[in-house]
């Protein structure tokens, strides 16, 4: 049996783990502290782990630090829903607002590759008009990038991680073929089509990062249901498949078990390096850059809890809103129950989608959503009940008795962003001895609006088709972004459209903290695609000189 | 309908796919840790063990012709791995801290009002105390500003409801399919199901659900 990998760092010493062999190892080149690397990334997610590979293959030295431990997914990823829970962040956090977040694996994930270990793969294009949202549909605020390049990025993004979907996508400007086939669908995604079809709506086959067909050394997928998990047969394509071993092959260190709590600035103001601990000790790496892609929550908690003399309210805080304009997506579901066995556990959970109220304007509200077929595993089904239902005792193990007959639609919904949702410190300690961060969170009228439209739309479609004992999910959220805004105006964004800061020229922001709005879609496509462009970006920038 | 007290996977037994390809080597560890947890307090103390058992029985009542999970033991190991979501929300505690204050705030409220603790109560008596937490009709002053119905939604129907799905005896119970590593599955068609899937047992085809059960390796 291997080692532990929360125990002690597995990237150490010149090698790192092989994800694809039981007890494998590849070598890795090692940095000293002391020499001054180019690029000095903190987290290894969507962001940090993208952006660690293709700055590592244009030439520049990169260590990247992950405070979450590096799995071997054959090896250390049971099939198992509790055991999970090692995936995601769950260091101490306070959460409050009218509507409290609730943190956990829907929105975090503490492990080399990020939450991208165990996302649901769902990789979906952001609708144009989305990117300029201000200008075009009246809210929230614009993107500093065209939508034209940002759907150049998400066709790299999309071969390169070899994405499974549609040979035709019903919404948005024409886009080129996905790279691999579509999955077959299960019952539940029959389902969804049937119901969209029954209230005359599109659907299609979800764009998946899960494989379709063999691809190196990944196996495709064998539809064993455990997709909000780590895949333990190296079907999903995360950042700890796909970008991580890019990243080692083309001269990149990986440091897993290594919390950032600190980055220093010298006397000119730049960046000079960060603190980090690891094996119980506080280090210092010393960096040209430093790039922050930590998430949402944890991004503007390092550059809070950075403040020092010369920056007192954190570092890239000139405009104010480094943690504010924190958005989540509304997560809504509608469920019911089918006299034909459906089985909705066996393969990915969300394999058919309508986006049809995305691109549909026809709303009294601002934004949009999707809905999606699902296959919630035991856990989660009874944390329904009880959350949605309030059942307990035989109510709820005779409710649960019914699990192989039901079915679902859950939407990701757009919110809008209000400054007033932020992240700021709290006064309670982490095991780091760090400032945790405080999660403000009340949802506006427009959110309401849009979720009651969406639960309205989400029962008739599955009512139309036969469901009975309908109930609705009526509080949930999940994906989040916003509190480090990427715009044009240094007074009202934090980072510019390259994720860097306009404060600190050396100091770089790679996650969906910079989101000025988060659409009504999953939102891990959009930060690979991102992470795609700053690196093109940076060597630009080199080649300049303006680095 | 039938006998609705009869089992809707008569025989089906999760565990008989141990040494299937549905178990892999990482799977069949984490689930026999699961399987022998301890029973008896590490974290609790011993009074706190009686009351949160009890509280346990009543959330999950289990029929008494098959070995029960362990509720109490799989809550108590996990307070003392103190692994759960991380965040406190509001005015409530860490989870272990809140577990500790809620036990005693039970005990406290029942005492109260009926001068007995929570656990030598009937169970009409122990519902109606734990119906009246999830109604937010306890303002007691032993929850110390945390909320007897915060901590029943946040803690006991979260934490409680959470670890009895996560055994084996439940999945069988409901009729999941439980670990699927490497195997997975083929079957994803309406109303088809692998060989190794829970027969569910339909008005006439009783025998014919067993007969399946016993087979689905």
């Amino acid at each position: 049996m291997s080692s532990d990998p929360f125990e002690a760092p597995r990237a150490s010493h010149g090698r790192a783990p092989d994800v694809f062999a039981t007890g494998g190892w590849v070598p890795m080149r090692a940095y000293r502290e002391q020499d001054e690397v180019d690029f000095a990334i903190v987290g290894t997610g969507a962001g940090g782990g993208t952006l660690a590979a293709l700055l590592a293959e244009q030439g520049f030295s990169v260590v990247a630090f992950d405070a979450g431990p590096y799995f071997r997914p054959l090896e250390d990823f049971a099939s198992d829903e509790a055991e999970q829970n090692k995936l995601y962040w769950t260091d101490k956090r306070v959460t409050d607002g009218a509507n409290p977040i609730r943190m956990g694996g829907k929105n975090s994930g503490k492990a080399v590759g990020g939450s991208t270990v165990h996302y649901a793969m769902v990789s979906l294009r952001f609708r144009p008009e989305w990117f300029t949202s201000r200008s075009t549909l009246g809210y929230g605020a614009d993107w500093p990038i065209p939508w034209q390049e940002m759907w150049h990025w998400y066709g790299e993004a999309e071969q390169q991680i070899g994405i499974a979907g549609p040979i035709t996508y019903p919404w948005g400007p024409k886009r080129p073929r996905y790279p691999y086939r579509a999955h077959e669908l299960n019952s539940a995604a029959r389902l969804l089509a049937r119901g969209c079809e029954a209230i005359g709506i599109g659907w299609t086959e979800t764009p998946l990062a899960t494989l379709s067909a063999p691809h190196g050394k990944s196996s495709p997928c064998m539809y064993r249901g455990f997709c909000r998990f780590g895949c333990s047969t190296n079907a999903k394509r995360s950042a700890l498949t796909v970008w991580i071993p890019r990243a080692l092959a083309a001269g990149a260190e990986v440091r897993d078990l290594a919390m950032v709590g600190r980055i220093e600035t010298g006397p000119d103001g730049r960046a000079s390096g960060v603190h980090y601990q690891r094996e119980d000790a506080w280090r210092f790496q010393r960096a040209r850059n430093v790039v922050v892609a930590g998430y949402a929550v944890e991004t503007p908690r390092l550059l809070l809890n950075s403040a020092n003399q010369r920056y007192p309210d954190g570092l890239a805080n000139s405009s104010g809103l480094v943690g504010k304009n924190l958005m989540t997506q509304s997560n809504q579901a509608v469920w019911g129950r089918m006299e034909e066995e459906v089985r909705w556990n066996k393969g990915p959970p969300s394999l058919a989608i309508t986006e049809h109220w995305n691109y549909d304007d026809n709303k009294d509200f601002f934004g949009g959503y999707c809905w999606m077929g699902q296959g919630p595993l035991p856990i989660e089904w009874a944390a329904v009940q009880t959350g949605s239902r309030g059942l307990w005792g035989e109510a709820l193990r005779d409710a649960m008795l019914h699990y192989n007959h039901m079915i679902g639609v859950k939407m990701v919904g757009e919110m809008l962003p209000d400054e007033a949702n932020r992240v700021t410190l709290s006064n309670d300690l982490d095991q780091y001895g760090l400032r945790v961060a405080r999660i403000t969170y009340t949802w506006g009228e427009n959110d309401k609006a849009l979720i009651q439209h969406a639960l309205v739309q989400m029962g008739r479609s599955i009512e139309a088709i036969g469901a009975t004992d309908m109930f609705r999910q009526e509080d949930d959220t999940n994906h989040l972004g916003g509190t480090a805004r990427m715009g044009a105006d240094p007074a009202r964004s934090v980072v510019n459209a390259d994720c860097r800061s306009w404060d600190i020229p050396n100091l770089w922001v790679c996650d969906g903290s910079v989101f000025p709005t988060v659409g009504g879609v999953n939102p891990s496509l959009t930060i690979q695609t991102i992470a795609m462009r700053t690196a093109s970006r940076i060597g630009i920038l080199a080649r300049r000189g303006e680095l | 309908m039938t006998d609705p007290s009869a089992p809707r996977y008569p025989g089906y037994d999760v565990l008989a796919k141990r040494h299937t390809p549905s178990w892999n080597a990482i799977t069949r560890k984490v689930i026999d840790h699961r399987l022998a947890v301890p029973r008896e307090p590490r974290f609790f103390t011993p009074s706190e063990w009686t009351t949160a058992d009890a509280v346990c029985q009543r959330i999950i009542p289990q029929p008494a012709d098959r070995p029960p999970v362990p509720l109490a033991a799989l809550l108590d190991a996990k307070l003392l791995a103190n692994v759960g979501d991380g965040f406190r929300e509001g005015d409530m505690p860490y989870m272990r801290e809140a577990w500790r204050q809620g036990l005693a705030a039970i005990d406290a409220e029942s005492a109260a009002q009926q001068g007995r603790v929570f656990a030598a109560l009937d169970t009409a008596e122990q519902d109606a105390l734990l119906g009246m937490m999830q109604r937010g009709e306890l303002s007691g002053p032993y929850w110390n500003g945390m909320g007897a119905q915060n901590f029943f939604a946040q803690r006991i129907l979260t934490d409680i409801p959470g670890l009895y799905y996560s055994h084996p005896t439940a999945w069988s119970e409901m009729g999941f399919g439980g670990p699927a590593s490497p195997r997975g599955y083929m079957r994803m068609a309406l109303g088809r199901r692998d060989p190794w899937e829970a027969a569910e047992a339909k008005p006439g085809s009783e025998a014919r659900a067993l007969r399946d059960n016993r087979h689905v390796v």
